[in-house]
């Protein structure tokens, strides 16, 4: 055990599986770098560093650097998958699924079903998202739920360095595609992670914060935020319980269906864009299920519906941030209007 | 010509059986009991053919939504596909994908695919797989010309060039895509575009099976070879509409009808092995008789075999949950 940054948690899981799996490949834009030019090999390690060292230890027959190429390559990916290899392609920015979308969604998500149940696509695609980094409307956004839309994939966004490295070794090792959300502000943030591999399930929630008055379910960066909000809370005499679902598809709804029942309120803090995101997914499955549990109307903590903006007086202002997650759990404290059935 | 008379009478049984099998879709089609899209690859054989008598079971190939041809030529169970393209549970997938995602992973055969241009990046992973674990195999990719103008093709074709994978890409310009001409649709020339990528390629009449087998032969023998990626441009023709309930009016009037007496095939090979004398009518007519006899049986059962259940709908998703 030592402490770790989020980028070291999964480089370690990668390097960890393609030193147990030479079926485990990995692919991308400068996921080495240097291809072809005359300074340094493994210039980048990926356009962040995150798979830096992975080439000089595993060469570059299981480190490819690919052309500008998404469609073909996460597209090579799928059908490298198809066919026996274990590939982990980054697809850099999960805003740039606009060029490959057909390959992930139409072709490896599909090729189970589609095939009577005969294919396996052991496929993990990475790529970053999330607002924070003054990085404009096509390089900020959080598409997961249109990944979580998609019957054939899974999609995991890792909370935590320790997150991190489980759910990536348990994606490397899942038969199903994979897609990994990796947030651009988390790679820095440290944890203890234990240096041995280990694996977290799909589809099981970890209560970060246990409390008495409210709910909060919150993904991927903003469950540090919700802890942050809990622990104000927890000092002003309102109790929390936090769950981090760690994956969309799966969704553990039965965990969060439970804790609602037992608080009787809910706030669902999601980065996404407010439309058919994940909080209005859960909103609806909690409304469905346990609307008699409720005493107080859901709350949903989540950007306007707009794209992520430049200016960072303007970014700051479209962020889910800790005071607005206190003020919707302080909203949902103060609806009194309905008592539990 | 190097083909023994037992490669010349599985060619013939495996062109003659994509021929029959169409030609029954199309009957069948017409009464109604088949349900969705079906496209047809009547005309179009000797593409399927003379390219995957190259291949063995532990190549590759991803294919169109022009697919049963190719499925047939790589070695897909004929009555299990006709039980797919009726939505049966004994169907080669299930009932689950049908005409447009017959699939066999056995075999080497990838899928038929629905989305136009979306099996060339398919092929070059089948071929990443060859190359990286060292099998010795090689992927076929099949494309039309509608496809050819796709993304997707040019993407796969500079990534096998860099990748220097042992895939062949075959452009199979029947010259349309839905209604619209090949002859306007592709700007220059493909084998020019081609040739951009680093990849050689060759223009084949891709009537004549035997200029398709002696092409993709050696393409795929020196990709198998590590002499990286391949391309044939083969020009053929469909018989049948782009889809059945086409009424092809974008077509010459006579356009079938001259290509069926002048330029099909079966009767071009036919014509070439007697010529040779390679091979008898005899034998040649005792294949057409075997292979009707399996259509009518393939039909028979697909016809009668029973429905998925209700349950199947929610199976096969994931391989967990
Ligand atoms: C991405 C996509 N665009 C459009 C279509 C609709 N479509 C199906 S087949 C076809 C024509 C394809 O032409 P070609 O590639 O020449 O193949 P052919 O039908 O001639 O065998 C079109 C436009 C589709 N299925 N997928
Ligand atoms: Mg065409």
């Amino acid at each position: 055990m030592a402490r770790k940054s989020f980028r070291q948690a999964v480089n370690e899981a990668i390097r960890q599986e393609m030193a147990r799996d030479p079926r485990v490949i990995v692919m991308g834009e400068d996921i080495a770098g240097g291809m072809g030019a005359p300074g340094e090999d493994d210039a980048w390690g990926g356009p962040l560093g995150v798979t830096k060292g992975l080439m000089p230890q595993f060469g570059r027959e299981r480190v490819l650097d690919t052309p500008i190429t998404e469609s073909g390559f996460i597209g090579a990916a799928a059908g490298a998958a198809l066919t026996g290899l274990r590939p982990v392609a980054d697809l850099m920015f999960v805003d740039f699924m606009g060029v490959c979308f057909d390959q992930i969604f139409n072709q490896a998500a599909k090729f189970k079903y589609m095939f009577g149940g005969k294919a396996r696509t052991p496929l993990v695609i990475r790529t970053m998202y999330g607002a924070g980094f003054r990085a404009a409307s096509q390089h900020s956004q959080c598409l997961y739920p249109l990944f979580t839309h998609v019957p054939g994939l899974k999609v995991v966004i890792p909370s935590s360095p320790y997150e991190a490295k489980g759910l990536m070794i348990e994606a490397i090792r899942d038969d199903d595609p994979v897609i990994f959300f990796e947030h651009k502000m988390l790679y820095d943030v440290e944890d203890e992670v234990p240096d041995e591999p280990y694996t977290l399930p799909f589809g099981e929630a970890n209560l970060t914060r246990e409390g008495d008055d409210a709910t909060i379910v919150a993904f991927g960066r903003m469950v540090m935020l919700a802890n942050e909000a809990a622990d104000q809370l927890g000092a002003q005499g309102i109790s929390c319980t936090v769950i981090d679902p760690r994956t969309t598809s799966p969704l553990d709804i039965e965990t969060i269906l439970e804790e609602v029942r037992a608080t009787g309120r809910l706030v669902v803090v999601d980065e996404a864009s407010p439309r058919c995101n994940m909080a209005s997914d859960i909103a609806a499955q909690v409304a469905e299920r346990a609307f008699e549990a409720l005493k107080a109307p859901i709350r949903r903590v989540s950007p306007p519906h707009t794209p992520v903006p430049f200016s960072p007086a303007l970014e700051d202002l479209y962020l889910p941030d800790v005071e607005k997650i206190i003020s919707a759990v302080r909203a949902v404290m103060a609806a009194g209007g309905r008592k539990a059935a | 010509m190097q083909l023994s008379r037992e490669e010349l009478l599985r060619a013939y049984r495996s062109m003659c059986t994509i021929r029959q099998f169409e030609e029954r879709v199309h009957a069948e089609f017409a009464t109604g009991d088949i349900p969705g899209f079906v496209h047809l690859y009547a005309g179009e054989e000797a593409s399927a053919v003379g390219v995957c008598m190259n291949l063995t079971e532990r190549d590759s190939i991803a294919s169109t939504h022009r697919g049963h041809g190719h499925c047939i030529a790589k070695g897909c169970d004929v009555a299990g596909m006709m039980a797919e393209i009726y939505g049966r549970k004994s169907g080669l997938c299930a009932g689950k994908g049908g005409s447009m995602h017959i699939a066999d992973l056995d075999r080497g055969m990838l899928g038929a695919n629905g989305i136009v241009g979306g099996g060339a990046p398919l092929a070059c992973g089948a071929a990443l797989t060859a190359k990286t674990l060292k099998t010795g195999a090689v992927a076929v990719a099949f494309g039309g010309d509608g496809a050819s103008n796709q993304g997707t093709t040019a993407e796969a074709m500079n990534l096998a060039s860099v990748w220097r994978l042992p895939v062949v890409f075959v452009l199979e310009d029947n010259g349309y895509a839905e209604s619209t001409a090949s002859a306007w649709s592709i700007g220059g020339d493909p084998l020019v575009r081609a040739e951009g990528f680093g990849i050689p390629g060759v223009r084949v009449d891709g009537h004549d099976f035997f200029a398709v087998h002696a092409a993709a032969g050696e393409a795929i023998a020196r990709a198998r070879d590590g002499g990286g990626p391949g391309f044939l441009h083969l020009k053929l023709a469909r018989y049948f509409g782009h889809f059945e309930g086409d009424g092809m009016t974008y077509r010459a009037p006579d356009e079938v009808a001259k290509l069926r007496a002048e330029r099909d095939c079966l009767k071009l090979f036919r014509r070439r092995v007697g010529e040779a004398q390679l091979l008898d009518d005899a034998a040649l007519d005792a294949i057409e008789a075997e292979v009707a006899a399996e259509i009518e049986d393939a039909t028979r059962r697909a016809k009668a075999a029973p429905m998925p259940s209700p349950a199947d709908l929610l199976t096969d998703v994931y391989v967990s949950y």
